[in-house]
């Protein structure tokens, strides 16, 4: 682990403030940059601890949903009452990820957070993008079976690990944040991630500096809330392919659906077609098809990870079947 | 209260004593130079190529006894254990929280320790192996595993005793877990599939599950 200076910060915009000197990072439960900082893939000079600041409160909104605090853990928002009533698709993300131990470390923001677990990243003697720009992508012609199928570009096939971050996308959840200067801003988490692209080292839409405060969550859509992992383990590992779904439905019809998808891209992934073709549909093989063909319209593999697009129109296909069976 | 010295030079060896420690650490790095290419070197904990940062102070209340240290800020709680107060029940197994030997309970609640700072933990307390046990009376977890032969070479079994206590905790608050059937429920029963969820950040290379999963359950008060 390379040396750093540490420092506690006192409040959020104080935390904000550090944040912005060169080399400076936040942490707060540490479970990932810690594992990264002993591999030198993270390797900052400047460690700013938020996990002092009062921002670990679940509480109600006035429209019926939910604030979840940056430093809530990972085990307590599963736990909480509110959540397991209202929204069941967050609980059961929350608990397929990683142990109960890095659980109740883990905090909301930071699991927002995490990086890829992508070996070439991890692995420093390796070309990477994301690691290192311009070194080139060690996973495109490598070993890919755990990479995306979907957004991918040349400079980076890496997926974003969380589970969290899917169900939050199938929520409409939307990520508020406080800059050095103390101004709020919300961020809806379909613009929270990005894609590669050609800079596939900036993966979130976070400015230098800007501090996640809290997640909200609007109050939850009627319908069924699922969560699907397929994993090569039945417990303790990461994604191949996973599906948070909600879907309304009767009578073997379907009224509403959302579906998003975790192990396939670089952020949690939703196609507003898939959803829009499930409106009024009968909850039929065509129709899951049509969705499945909607939500992989442009997959690619990579030799390794070719299965993950058979797997994951089985995974919809199955989930959609099972949801609407009654 | 016993107060410990203040460590100031916290990487110094112990002179010439030669302890199981160094004689297995010893074995472990000439292990290390033949099997790892050169590249994990430069990724070992310390560089001793750079300046060390500037130490910190953390108090920390360790299995009930108030320790006050000044550290290297990069030290993991695990370190801060193992190398700087002599505590080598919780155990080094991958040092990346994959493997659950260096569980420890803070403030009651399970963690890696390896994956977090001293640092940050300044103030709260620690609970370690070394703490369950009341004179030479071995905590009913303890004990069950000793019944129960919950291990075989014993590398994770301070890991598994602190999850176990820390799983029962959790699951007598009524914490869910990803074999819940219904998350609606305040409490979910502790069956077999439920303690194994519930443990599978504990690994055992020996495989001793079985017995593990039998030992907690008599800790627990349950019909093993």
């Amino acid at each position: 682990m390379r040396a750093f200076t540490y420092q506690r910060a006192g409040s959020a915009a104080d935390a904000a403030a550090a944040a912005v000197k060169p080399g400076a990072k936040i942490i707060a439960g540490g479970t990932n940059l810690l594992d990264l900082m002993k591999l030198q893939v993270e390797t900052p000079s400047y460690l700013v601890d938020i996990n002092r600041l009062p921002l670990d409160k679940i509480e109600d909104t006035a429209d019926g949903g939910l604030r979840i605090g940056a430093l809530v853990r990972n085990s307590d928002l599963a736990a909480d009452p509110r959540v397991r009533q209202r929204y069941g698709v967050l609980g059961r993300a929350l608990l397929a990820g990683a142990s109960a131990q890095l659980r109740n470390k883990a905090t909301t923001g930071g699991n927002l957070l995490q990086r890829t677990r992508c070996y070439y990243f991890y692995d420093v003697t390796k070309p990477c993008n994301k690691r290192n720009p311009g070194s080139g992508c060690a996973a495109l012609a490598g070993f890919n079976r755990i990479h995306a199928i979907l957004g991918t570009s040349e400079h980076c096939i890496a997926t974003h690990p969380s589970d969290m971050a899917v169900a939050m996308r199938a929520l409409d959840a939307n990520v508020e944040t406080v800059n050095r200067d103390g101004e709020t801003k919300t961020i809806p988490i379909a613009e929270f991630h990005r894609l590669p692209g050609n800079t596939p080292e900036i993966e979130t839409s976070l400015k230098p500096g800007e501090i996640i405060t809290a997640v909200t969550l609007p109050s939850p859509p009627p319908g069924v809330q699922v969560y699907r992992k397929v994993r090569d383990r039945a417990s303790y590992a990461f994604a191949l392919v996973s599906v948070a779904a909600i879907v309304d439905s009767t009578r073997g019809r379907i009224r509403s659906a959302r579906l998003a998808f975790g192990g396939l891209a670089h952020k949690p992934w939703r196609v507003a077609q898939a959803e829009q073709g499930l409106v009024n549909a009968s909850a039929d093989t065509a129709t899951f098809n049509t969705a499945a063909n909607a939500v992989l319209e442009g997959a690619r593999g990579f030799g390794g990870n070719d299965f993950k697009i058979p797997l994951t129109r089985r995974t919809l296909h199955s989930m959609l079947a099972e949801i609407t069976r009654t | 209260m016993d107060e410990h010295e203040s460590n100031t030079e916290p990487d110094a060896p112990n002179a010439f004593e030669v302890t199981r420690r160094t004689v297995i650490e010893t074995g472990t790095a000439a292990l290390l130079l033949t099997t790892l290419p050169h590249a994990v070197f430069a990724a070992s904990p310390v560089d001793d190529n750079e300046p060390p940062p500037p130490p910190v102070k953390v108090e920390l209340q360790i299995n009930g006894h108030s320790h006050s240290l000044t550290l290297d800020p990069r030290t993991t709680l695990l370190d801060a254990l193992r190398e700087h107060l002599a505590l080598t029940g919780s155990k080094k197994g991958c040092d990346h929280g994959q493997c659950g030997a260096c569980t420890v309970l803070i403030e009651g609640r399970r963690i890696n320790s390896c994956l977090t700072l001293a640092v940050i933990h300044d103030g709260q307390s620690v609970t370690t192996i070394e703490g369950l046990a009341t004179g030479d009376n071995l905590h009913p977890m303890q004990t069950a595993f000793v019944e129960h032969d919950g291990f075989q070479c014993g590398y994770c079994t301070s890991g598994q005793i602190c999850s176990a206590i820390g799983m029962l905790a959790e699951s007598r608050q009524g914490m869910p877990s990803y074999v819940t059937g219904d998350l609606t429920q305040p409490a979910a029963e502790l069956t077999d599939v439920e303690i194994r969820e519930r443990m599978s950040g504990n690994i055992c290379r020996c495989a001793a599950y079985p017995n593990i999963v039998a030992a907690i359950k008599q800790a627990a008060g349950m019909p093993t």
